[in-house]
């Protein structure tokens, strides 16, 4: 089931600059909230993103209750290569969601 | 941002000069009332948190449900053809049920009729889904003048309920929607509250939700005991606040402060 | 930012509510005596467990924020390092702080010369109105941070109201 939304260029040639975005459907609980009858809500957020690409991770972020909910992240890589660039997400329970594009490099 | 504050502004002045029902003013999308920021967030399809509702739907289309084991894409297909324009139609008049349903009513009812599958909750994340999936296909198309003769006396009820004053603070829909658009409520700019965005990501919600949501949200906040969904009151409002917005784009999913 | 920069942006806000400007006549008088180095605990705490004690000076960094948001539930902000990100001269990572949320930490971003560009945008929650503190970490490992202060306005017919 894709949770995610990638943007990414299809096709780039060797040492552009490419804007990737990418997007999660995710709750983002704090830990801060009570539910209808007052019981806390545990806290679970995606703290971990990576984005990996030609061999190494080219991008990551860690993050905290601030980030809002269905987190989105935009951030640029050079196009060195053509092959999958991919995501990935990690939450709280230890539940990893994965995308992947392909890009083609001239 | 200068744009929609001098908006604003003639808005104010219309508002003093006249307060006659909207059909004699400019008809604005809430678009208009919203920052720069919340503007550009639902024009980018990237960005767009309400873009995650589309796709679901889209993954929810071709599942098959029930014990037809059909899908919605087995009967209606590619959506991006049969559902183009759909949305403009509801509420519509159901012949079977002899009253009006709104979109997310007509998705359950292909559940349970067709499909053979237990109906969605409300507010669910698999109705929200299908139904932004199904309403973003019009998205870009204006609403059309609603023309079923059946749907006369429903719409009536809808103004009736849009003009009624209820709840401890006594106020009606119309007494800021179409008496005070364009002013100020608290911080927030009171809009002309039109339907044609939903379902829609509001940022407070921190998700999409429907339009009986928001009127629920609105009912509590003049202190009046909110309609139950899928209640014909509901579907009523909903089908005069569509004919209403005559002539206005759809822009699910759209985005709200 | 500077104190005095405050005074015009309030200005500019006619639409404001009187809620609102107490609440920027409060964050007037915390700007003025929060700099990161003396800002309350949870702030400096965090500032320090980031540079690892090394010093933090303004400047390299720029911070895109509104100034003026309609929910705190999602405000977007853009963060561009003024380096050429070349394998001897780029942004190793770029963080980011606040002031009066539950917690101080927003988000650590790691990027190097691959990422071609150090600009990095995202989405933060902010319970209340507040600063909001950007420090990117540089190749030579040195630090460097840019200040904001948002306003955040409060939405009437709010959903919650029991």
């Amino acid at each position: 089931m894709t949770r995610t939304m990638i943007s990414a260029p299809e096709t780039a040639r060797a040492g552009d600059v490419v804007e990737i975005k990418a997007m999660i459907a995710h709750p983002m609980e704090t830990g801060y909230r009570v539910d209808a009858t007052g019981k806390p809500i545990p806290r679970n957020i995606i703290n971990r993103f990576e984005c990996t690409y030609d061999g190494e991770v080219v991008f990551a972020a860690d993050l905290h209750p601030a980030i809002s909910a269905n987190p989105f992240i935009a951030f640029s890589t050079i196009a060195t290569r053509s092959g999958p660039i991919s995501f990935t997400w990690t939450d709280d329970e230890g539940k990893t969601e994965t995308a992947s594009v392909e890009i083609q490099v001239e | 941002m200068r744009g929609w504050l001098s908006l604003l502004a003639i808005g104010l002045l219309l508002a003093a000069a006249d307060s006659n029902a909207i059909e004699e003013q400019p008809k604005l999308s809430g678009l208009e009332f919203v920052s720069p920021e919340t503007r550009s967030l639902q024009a980018d399809d990237a960005s767009n948190p309400g873009m995650l509702w589309v796709l679901r739907g889209e993954q929810l289309w071709q599942e098959p449900a029930g014990r037809s084991q059909a899908s919605c894409a087995s009967c209606h297909g590619e959506a991006r053809q049969s559902m183009r324009g759909v949305a403009l139609r509801y509420p519509a008049f159901d012949a079977g049920a002899g009253q009006p349903i709104d979109l997310k009513g007509r998705i359950n009812r292909c559940r349970t009729d067709n499909q053979d599958a237990p109906a969605l909750e409300h507010e669910s994340e698999e109705l929200l889904a299908l139904t932004t999936y199904v309403a973003h296909q019009s998205r870009g198309m204006s609403v059309p003048p609603v023309e079923d003769e059946r749907l006369r006396s429903v719409i009536e009820q809808g103004e009736s309920l849009f003009r009624e004053r209820i709840g401890q603070l006594d106020l009606s829909c119309a007494a800021c929607h179409d008496d005070r658009w364009g002013q100020r409520l608290g911080s927030s700019p009171i809009p002309q509250a039109h339907p044609t965005a939903y379902p829609l990501y509001r940022l407070e919600w921190q998700t999409v939700g429907s339009l009986q949501r928001r009127l629920r949200n609105c009912m509590i906040g003049v202190r009046a005991e909110p309609f139950a969904y899928g209640s014909p009151e509901f579907i009523a409002l909903e089908l005069y606040l569509m004919q209403r917005a005559e002539g206005l784009p759809v822009e699910t999913p759209g985005v709200r402060p | 930012m500077a104190d005095h920069e405050l005074e015009p942006r309030l200005q500019s806000m006619p639409l404001l509510n009187r809620r609102e400007l107490m609440a920027g006549a409060a964050g007037l008088v915390l700007v003025s005596v929060a700099r990161p180095a003396q800002a309350r605990p949870a702030l400096a705490e965090a500032l320090r467990a980031f540079s690892g004690g090394a010093e933090i000076r303004p400047g390299k960094v720029t911070f895109e924020i509104p100034p003026l948001v309609e929910n705190g539930n999602a405000v977007g902000v853009t963060i561009t390092v003024d380096r050429p990100m070349s394998a001897s001269d780029h942004v190793r990572r770029i963080a980011m702080f606040n002031e009066k949320n539950p917690q101080a930490d927003v988000a650590v971003f790691q990027l190097g010369p691959r990422a071609g560009r150090a600009k990095v945008q995202t989405r933060i929650r902010l319970a209340d109105s507040q600063m909001v503190v950007a420090v990117a970490e540089l190749s030579d490992g040195s630090f460097w941070s840019s200040e904001a202060k948002v306003f955040v306005t409060l939405a009437a017919c709010v959903e919650d109201l029991s």
